[in-house]
């Protein structure tokens, strides 16, 4: 009896351990399955020339696969989106964590994660209807779909990740500080922005690294909004991110061209790992303070 | 007091208070803006025919009733499939794991899975579900990508309610003689449901937003299927019906509507995440 027991037991235990080892096993399938795929199409064409050359033609003959216009496609738009949306996510973060009244900062919380919550096809619905034939109209250009209209999009895709974090940032800053700082004659405001911010720099470096990170992997949106034309990165112009790239040619794609589309998301997920490693970095010290 | 305070301290202040003003008004005003303008557009092209019937190239009529029922498919085989998987994993980190280097591999592979962005799963799903387990690109092949999405919410919110049951509560149960698996399904378990209930909701709303991750793995089908049936076959969610309709097909109507849709549930589930924060909350106080 007792013996059937301990089995039994033995063997929860290892369902258990199955399930706990799920992520991990996930994790391993998906870093698998994309350097397998992604290898040989990088072989046939030869990594520099695949990262370095400045022409995507994959239905030419012969084809030109350079990834150069994706790769700095999506570093200018993600650039472009910190540089739009951590001002405003970091000073509306310090308004929510230090100011608003409690009923003004659950109603303005409720909106941000309102936005976090909106499909980004809706996003991308929404820029292609207002932003894309805004921009044609102000800049007076033929087309309004442009990587200036992508970096709006995602800037503001990006807010609800770096409002959150960095109010989870602003708010594990010792209350010691802020109050020395206030003793010594500093006003409210003040001490905000030249000591809770400081302080609770590595958290706020969190936040815009998760924008980076939220930014260089939305595909939906910028798709609906960037043209998708394999041009080389300009403000005004239709370009094409390393997410869209793929997504745009996989329907139809074959041979070494389809091939091609997984060596850029190889080079995507490389990117997003060199992300998350940095984010963690960054977590882990806002943690130790 | 005021008077001390320097002029360029003064303007400084001043600056920071008016940034941060417009900041905070801007958000709200983006938000307001998009749920006002959504809804302004799409609500009016909602109609119960668009939403009982599915697109007829005869009386070239487009229906959304195929890809409402594609999108509950996913959602109700998403979750059925990775609540025990999360709430397993959960359980097996805080019951059972005693090697601290299992339990730092697994969280540290969890905070990978969310980083991820949905193209990758996508493709991911489509060369592993599709091809290599030779599932076509069907809803039951998006189903599972979509459970390594959420896999990492259902274990976080598992865990986090997890550590909120008293120890003693365990320690009592094992004091009466019960064995581990004993302790779990009668004590453990019934302690997590607030966390799969947080974590079910915040799934769902990930479901309905998700675009990029289905596109190759569940296809743009529009067929009308019963539900064991349409887990077999093709079939777009709301999400990948708008974009084809409003990228392919410039069907701006029928998008709005299908983003409509998609707004107010998502504000749905966005208001009963905070009730049931609210309500469990309360409770356990008590």
């Amino acid at each position: 009896m007792k013996n059937k027991k301990q089995i039994l037991e033995t063997a929860i235990h290892g369902i258990f351990l199955v399930l706990g080892l799920i992520t991990v096993g996930s994790v391993l399938l998906i870093t698998i399955y994309l350097v397998i795929a992604g290898i040989p199409a990088i072989r046939e064409i030869g990594l520099f020339k695949f990262l370095f050359n400045d022409t995507w033609k994959s239905t030419a003959q012969p084809p030109s696969f350079g990834i150069l216009p994706f790769i700095l496609t999506s570093i200018y738009g993600t650039a472009g989106a910190i540089i739009l949306g951590v001002p405003i996510g970091f000073l509306t973060s310090v308004y929510l964590a230090k100011l608003a009244p409690p009923k003004m900062r659950s109603v303005v919380s409720s909106a941000v994660s309102l936005l976090a919550g909106i499909p980004s096809v809706v996003y991308g619905l929404v820029g292609m209807l207002i932003l894309v034939p805004g921009i044609r109209k102000l800049f007076h250009i033929p087309d309004g779909s442009s990587l200036l209209a992508a970096i709006i999009v995602l800037a503001i895709m990006i807010l609800p990740s770096i409002i959150n974090v960095s109010i989870t940032a602003l708010e594990a800053v010792p209350k010691e500080y802020e109050d020395a700082s206030l003793a010594l004659g500093a006003t409210p405001i003040e001490t905000y922005f030249r000591v809770s911010f400081p302080a609770a720099k590595s958290g706020i470096a969190a936040a815009v690294v998760l924008g980076v990170g939220r930014a260089i992997g939305e595909a939906m949106a910028v798709m609906m909004v960037s043209g998708n034309a394999p041009n080389m990165p300009s403000l005004f112009q239709s370009v094409r991110f390393l997410t869209t790239a793929v997504a745009s040619e996989m329907s139809y794609a074959s041979g070494l061209q389809r091939e091609a589309l997984f060596s850029i998301a190889l080079v995507l997920f490389l990117f997003i790992m060199l992300i998350n490693a940095a984010l963690n970095f960054f977590l882990k010290r806002s943690k130790e303070g | 007091m005021k008077n001390q305070i320097s002029m360029k301290r003064r303007s400084y202040i001043n600056i920071m208070r008016i940034l941060m003003a417009v900041s905070a008004a801007l958000t709200c005003a983006l938000v307001l803006f998009l749920v006002i303008y959504v809804l302004a557009k799409g609500i009016p092209n909602i109609s119960w025919k668009l939403l009982t019937t599915g697109p007829s190239y005869l009386s070239e009529q487009i229906g959304i009733l195929p890809d409402i029922l594609n999108t509950v498919y996913l959602i109700i085989a998403t979750l059925i499939i990775v609540i025990p998987l999360g709430v397993g994993a959960a359980v097996y980190l805080t019951e059972y794991a005693k090697n601290q280097r299992i339990v730092s591999v697994i969280e540290y592979a969890a905070e990978t899975l969310s980083g991820i962005p949905s193209i990758i799963y996508g493709l991911v799903g489509m060369l592993f579900f599709c091809q290599f387990l030779n599932m076509q690109t069907s809803l039951i092949a998006g189903s599972l990508t979509l459970v390594i999405m959420n896999l990492p919410t259902i274990m976080r919110t598992t865990q986090e309610s997890l550590k909120t049951v008293p120890q003693s509560y365990r320690e009592g149960a094992f004091g009466l003689g019960a064995g581990k698996w004993r302790v779990i399904r009668t004590v453990v378990l019934p302690g997590c449901i607030d966390g799969v209930i947080t974590g079910c909701i915040l799934s769902v709303g990930r479901i309905l937003g998700e675009s990029a991750a289905l596109l190759f793995t569940a296809g743009f089908a529009h067929a009308l299927n019963g539900f064991i049936e349409g887990l077999g076959s093709a079939g777009a969610s709301l999400t990948v019906a708008l974009y084809v309709y409003a990228k392919e097909q410039g069907e701006f109507g029928v998008a709005f509507a299908i983003a409509a849709i998609l707004m107010i549930l998502t504000l749905i589930i966005n208001l009963l995440a905070a009730l049931v924060g609210r309500y469990f909350k309360k409770r356990r106080s008590i």
